[in-house]
């Protein structure tokens, strides 16, 4: 298999601080998804990057719902590509940190 | 409901006084350690008393103490029956979970079947389920939680029938269908197509919980700790995840649902949500732990070409329905060599096909990523469709044409037969600690049927919240104020104050994989004494490395504060499954030991494990099947 290398554009922050932008070049197989390459910067480069999944492969929890290049997808479904890809939390849902939003239903928050 | 509103501690910070050693970190804390111990706390950081932490320790203490009859803990099948069923005898019911509710466990990933004499394909017994039971248990099974499981099981399936899970029915709608999985004497096993059973019952089950104004669900909570006072368990401790903010959680009963521990491996049919952390909170609380050596993998996991937006172990049904065939490098239908499979059939029990494929790689066989083929090509495509339609257009965007290529398939951790020990009526040796669902050990045994764990997770679920309702409503009166679980117990989970340098942040993401990896390595299905050993001296070089206090706190969702915590449980659980595995000198059902193969009459004895003056105590016992049999 031929490693290729995908680019990922991450819009970081907190709820209030100013929006950055930060670049990880990420390896990976062809066939490979998004969240494959998430995980794979907290292993290698990044422990604090912020993001929220469960099960990983089955797309049955919906957790890792964000934004990729501009439209709303599953981050455990969405495939990697050579070259940039932007990743970005979810525009409507209130910023958690990182890519992750408050997604859960009001009434099952602990603080609603 | 008194007490279940919570704020956010919002401008909860980090707290830059400087701590220069040990002594002055304890002289800080405002919990004696004695009293950490007691709680069963092992290795949790008290709070700072610096005056601003103190001021707001003292704020979110208030502010996120809940108190309930019953909690639960864990929202997968187990726990939302749980919940149910304690609400309908009469409780006030929180049912935390640390993913979204209905969600992050097993339940909704599981595509295949559950397993119940109802009799609808041809005429069954729960006698006969049991026995099929037994016989896949190795002689390990607890038969009082084996008889329940099957014998609970129609009324169960059959409510959930009622509140429209959706099970196949024959294509005149005349009754229920049932596959006859592996192992099983006859057809058993309801499923709701497509690959769908778990999103169906977990849906169910979420929607039978949405009216009912008596369970408070709450999502995002991390538990850390069973509280204890006096050797009973008062409820439990933790942290929400989004805020940081610690927890305090009050409760007359407390029930861990909170599933298996297949995350410890690196190949895994699990979320991320299940690395044990119900058997180390359950042991640390003072119940005792049983047959935590047989771990079950499932033979056939995909594992080329990566397949995205589908669980790995989502080849079984396909099996079911249509045989398929497995076969090594050189085209070799190789599993007849191990077992009794016929061309094209599948009846193959976990442990057999888990040896079989392993052998294979082992001798050089295996497929070009580490496994076996799997093929579907000799079943007409117009065949697989009419089986599996929806699921053939996923594969094809996977690049996947059945039609024309084989996938390759290895094993794959899926379910963990031990667990918490409890009684027929869910209960641990801890008054008020209750389990259910995956996290109890006993009913499977050494090894387990396929479609029995989902019955499992209902019908103890159901047993376990009816059992703990009645638990808190009979001490009711016996409840103290003292009894809150203080916060200043998870202070670790707090995103109050951190002393710089109490723990690394960096490191604790590639120390989660490697501990996957030396699971998968060395403890895997198949043991030797000196694989093991090893196992145990690096687990113990790993928790040396981790250390005793979590790392700084840097504001919400911190994910390496999580890995803290999940490591702390992870290489708790991890040493269990390796100490119970390296004092098993003989091979049985999901333990192989390669350097002791075959099954012992005096190993016929259920291992069951303690925490102690500070150490894992474990021993054996005459299995309760032989016991009873006497
Ligand atoms: C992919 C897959 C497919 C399967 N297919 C089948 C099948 O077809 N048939 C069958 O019978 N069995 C199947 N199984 C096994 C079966 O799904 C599980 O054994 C069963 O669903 C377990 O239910 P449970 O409620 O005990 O645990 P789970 O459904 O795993 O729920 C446990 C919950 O506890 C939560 N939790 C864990 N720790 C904590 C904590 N510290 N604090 C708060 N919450 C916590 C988790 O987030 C999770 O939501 C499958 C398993 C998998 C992984
Ligand atoms: S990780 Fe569960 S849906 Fe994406």
């Amino acid at each position: 298999m031929t490693t290729q290398i995908a680019e990922l554009h991450i819009r970081r922050g907190e709820p209030g601080d100013a929006p950055r932008e930060q670049v990880f070049n990420v390896p990976f197989e062809p066939g490979q998804s998004v969240l494959d390459a998430l995980r794979w910067i907290r292993v290698h480069a990044d422990p604090d990057l912020a993001f929220r999944f469960s099960c990983i492969n089955a797309n049955a929890c919906k957790e890792c719902m964000m934004q990729i290049d501009g439209k709303v997808g599953y981050a455990c479904t969405a495939r990697l590509v050579a070259g940039p890809m932007q990743v970005a939390p979810l525009a409507n849902k209130a910023l958690v940190r990182d890519l992750v939003t408050e997604i859960a239903p009001p009434e099952e928050r602990l603080f609603r | 409901m008194r007490g279940l509103e919570g704020r956010p501690a919002r401008d909860a910070g980090r707290c830059n006084v400087p701590f220069d050693d040990a002594a002055s970190l304890r002289a800080k804390l405002d919990v004696p350690s004695a009293s950490v111990q007691e709680t069963g706390l092992l290795s949790a950081v008290p709070a700072c008393r610096c005056p601003p932490c103190a001021a707001k320790s003292g704020k979110s203490r208030v502010m996120n103490e809940l108190d309930c009859d019953v909690l639960v803990i864990g929202a997968g099948g187990a726990g939302m029956y749980a919940a149910l069923s304690a609400a309908r005898a009469g409780a006030r019911v929180l049912l935390v979970d640390r993913g979204l509710i209905g969600r992050a466990g097993a339940t909704v990933m599981a595509q295949m079947t559950v397993a119940v004499a109802l009799g609808e394909e041809c005429p069954d017994t729960p006698e006969a389920h049991l026995n099929d039971t037994l016989a896949a248990g190795r002689g390990l099974c607890d038969p009082a939680l084996a008889r329940l499981l099957v014998e609970d099981g129609p009324a169960r399936i059959r409510e959930m029938d009622a509140w429209k899970v959706g099970w196949a029915r024959a294509e005149d709608g005349s009754h229920i269908r049932q596959a006859h999985a592996p192992g099983h004497d006859r057809p058993r096993c309801v499923y709701v197509d497509f690959l769908n059973t778990g999103p169906a019952v977990s849906r169910t089950l979420r929607t039978q919980l949405n009216p009912v104004s008596a369970v408070r669900r709450i999502g995002d909570i991390v538990i850390t700790d069973i509280a204890t006072h006096a050797g009973r368990a008062t409820g439990a401790v933790g942290f929400e995840l989004g805020s940081g903010a610690a927890v305090s959680l009050r409760a007359g009963a407390t029930i861990i649902a909170t599933g298996g521990l297949t995350r410890l491996y690196a190949r895994n049919s699990a979320s991320a949500n299940m690395g044990g952390d119900g058997y180390a909170l359950a042991l640390r609380a003072g119940a005792e732990l049983l047959d935590m050596e047989f771990v079950q993998f499932f033979p056939i996991g995909h594992l080329a070409p990566r397949l995205i937006g589908m669980d790995p172990i989502m080849w079984d049904p396909f099996r079911y329905k249509l045989g398929g065939r497995l076969l090594n490098r050189d085209g070799d239908e190789f599993s007849e060599r191990y077992g009794r499979e016929a061309s094209g059939r599948y009846n193959l029990t976990r442990d057999v096909a888990t040896y079989a494929i392993f052998k294979e790689v082992e001798a050089g066989r295996g497929s070009p990523a580490g496994g076996a083929f799997l093929s579907f090509t000799h079943v007409p495509e117009a065949e697989l469709r009419r089986n599996f339609g929806p699921v053939i257009d996923r594969l094809a965007k996977n690049g996947i044409d059945l039609t024309r290529q084989a996938v390759e398939v290895a094993p794959i951790a899926h379910y963990h037969m031990g667990g918490v020990a409890v009684g027929p009526d869910m209960a641990t040796r801890v008054p008020g600690l209750y389990a259910c669902g995956e996290a109890v050990g006993g009913a499977n045994g050494a090894n387990r049927l396929s479609g029995n764990a989902i019955t499992e997770a209902l019908v103890f679920g159901e047993v376990a919240g009816r059992h703990a309702a009645a638990h808190a409503r009979a001490q009711g009166a016996l409840r103290v104020a003292g009894d809150a679980p203080s916060l200043s117990l998870v202070t670790g989970a707090a995103t109050l104050c951190r002393p710089e340098g109490a723990g690394s942040r960096s490191g604790l993401a590639s120390l989660m994989t490697r501990l996957q990896a030396l699971m998968a390595e060395k403890v895997g299905p198949f043991r030797t004494h000196d694989k093991l050993a090893a196992a145990l001296a690096e687990l113990a070089a790993m928790q040396a490395e981790l250390g005793e206090a979590p790392p700084p706190a840097a504001g919400g969702y911190d994910m390496a504060r999580l890995d803290w915590y999940d490591l702390r449980n992870m290489l708790l659980v991890a040493r269990c499954v390796a100490e119970a595995a390296i004092a098993r000198k003989e091979s049985r059902g999901a333990h192989q030991r390669e350097d002791l193969p075959g099954m012992l009459p005096e190993w016929e004895a259920n291992q069951v494990i303690e925490w102690r003056d500070d150490g894992l105590r474990l021993k054996r016992r005459a299995a309760l099947q032989q016991r009873e049999a006497a």
